[in-house]
């Protein structure tokens, strides 16, 4: 028990200090992981919709596919990143690898297909139960997405937090296309790592829980803006 | 509610357009290296004095050397910083590297739990040692991960013509990770483990680890720094990096690798020519 006294008092020490290498290295974390829910949903809202809506040929494998790579490992991600991205690979000579750029991109690989299997579902419902409806207002699937979408904004919502909870805690990705650079690219999940790596298990942990609590308290933010929201609206 | 999340949106937007500025450090070098540096606290106390002086931020992505090669062979550091000798030496005769300087040494040590159940304890002989664990079947635990550290430890397994590979999973455990990482798994385990000396001293987490074996010639472990060749990758940073290779192996990088102590004890030694 020790052990999470000392990370307690390791996070704690932190906070309270507002430690300048800590809140570096929380910006960077919530400046990739915010940048990558911002572009993944951009294009997984359009995405789900369209998948959602329209027929044509192949779009149950779609489907499929879009719902498999919601598991995909970041490691792999990672590395078909960090292929593309190296100055032997195709965008090599972007200069982007060890970025934090490089880091968004993966990230947003990783959590797109989440995004938009999640934005898919809640549209293809409320789809089934208003289509008649909407149609005999003349509406088709194409004058309806922008109804949908709104009609769902709530479930959609929750979709896009989905998608940043797992770009806010995966290590494995950001690890290889980051390079845990020091000021760079180093973000909380990299750091803990590297706290680890240390055998500074208390410190490794005090970090854990400044994570946690980061991570609750958007979420928690999200919450209370959504239910003003939604009471605002009569919804 | 459209307010809420509009607000939200534009929130995200201005962090993602908010990089510009973040990411606009002019000068920098990236630095491919090893774990055992970065995990030692080496770069923490010389960089910064560095940076200082000549205004280059030196960017150091700390992995395995095996893999630092290939980030090299891929052009994708201005340096190399690393530790395994005939590597390096491979990487020059390639044509990847310019050329090979001699930086800083320390040793390996053998660190195993205080129980000792092999009976290695105080003993100067690092092949007879490996042997004993081996006849012991103690748990041992390897990197794995194609390191400096564990080509160094696959060459001593070899000199005492032991077959690990056949023992892997039982008493020989094969981590596949860093430094910190396997000792933290040889802690965990009461396993005996090859470490570099710097990072042993800077490990936190030790357990009932203790030194076992040290002081061997055969557990020299030399450091080298290399340019990578701008002929072959053009985009590297040859005048910065060759910047940072002249001060690490002159007076001033000299000092600094020697001013690094903890407990009094230095972690590695300057050995530049």
């Amino acid at each position: 028990m020790t052990d999470f006294g000392a990370a307690f008092a390791a996070a704690v020490s932190l906070i309270a200090t507002l430690d300048a290498g800590l809140v570096e290295i929380v910006g960077l974390s919530l400046r990739v992981s915010l940048s990558a829910v911002f572009i993944a949903t951009m294009i997984s809202l359009p995405l789900g919709a369209a998948v959602a809506l329209f027929r044509f040929p192949g779009r149950g494998a779609v489907v499929v596919v879009l719902n498999a790579l919601m598991g995909l490992p970041p490691v792999v991600v990672g590395l078909i990143v960090y292929l593309m991205l190296s100055r032997a690979g195709p965008f090599g000579v972007l200069g982007l690898l060890f970025t934090p750029t490089a880091m968004i991109v993966a990230q947003v690989i990783l959590i797109t297909p989440i995004i938009a299997s999640l934005a898919r579902q809640v549209i293809e419902d409320l789809w089934e139960e208003y289509s008649e409806q909407l149609r005999s207002l003349g509406a088709g699937p194409r004058q309806a997405v922008g109804a949908l979408l709104w009609d769902g904004r709530f479930s959609l919502f929750t979709a896009v937090l989905a998608g940043f909870g797992r770009a806010s805690a995966e290590v494995g990705a950001v690890m290889i296309v980051g390079g845990n650079i020091d000021h760079v690219t180093r973000v909380m999940t990299t750091a803990i790592a590297l706290e680890v790596s240390k055998g500074d298990l208390a410190l490794a942990l005090g970090l854990g829980i400044i994570l946690i609590v980061l991570s609750v308290g958007i979420t928690g933010a999200a919450f209370v803006l959504r239910e003003s929201a939604r009471r605002a609206h009569g919804a | 509610m459209t307010r809420s999340i509009h607000g939200l949106f534009a929130l995200m937007l201005a962090t993602a357009l908010g990089f510009g500025q973040t990411a606009a450090q002019e000068k920098f070098i990236t630095v491919a290296s090893t774990t055992s540096t970065q995990a030692s606290g080496l770069f923490d106390h010389i960089l910064p004095i560095f940076q200082q002086k000549s205004g280059i931020q030196v960017r150091v992505v700390a992995v395995g050397t095996g893999q630092a090669i290939k980030i090299g062979e891929k052009g994708d550091a201005d340096v190399l910083f690393v530790h395994h000798r005939p590597s390096e030496d491979k990487f020059v005769a390639g044509g990847f590297g310019v050329k090979r300087y001699d930086v800083m040494y320390n040793d390996y040590v053998v660190v195993g739990p205080k129980s000792d159940p092999a009976k290695v304890m105080g003993s100067k002989d690092v092949v007879g040692a490996f042997k004993r664990i081996a006849a012991a079947k103690a748990p041992f635990a390897s990197r794995a991960d194609d390191s400096g550290t564990h080509k160094m430890e696959l060459s001593l397994w070899k000199e005492g013509a032991i077959d690990v590979k056949a023992a892997s999973g039982t008493w020989y455990r094969e981590t596949g990770s860093g430094m910190g990482a396997t000792l933290n798994t040889a802690a965990a385990m009461n396993a005996y483990a090859l470490a570099d000396r710097g990072t042993w001293l800077s490990f936190k987490n030790r357990a009932d680890l203790t030194v076992a074996v040290e002081g061997d010639r055969k557990l020299f472990n030399p450091y080298g720094i290399i340019l990578v060749n701008p002929r072959k990758f053009p985009h590297v940073k040859a005048d910065l990096g060759q910047a940072f290779i002249d001060w690490i192996v002159g007076k001033d990088g000299q000092q600094a690798i020697a001013g690094y102590t903890i407990g009094g004890e230095s972690l590695f030694i300057p050995d530049a020519k």
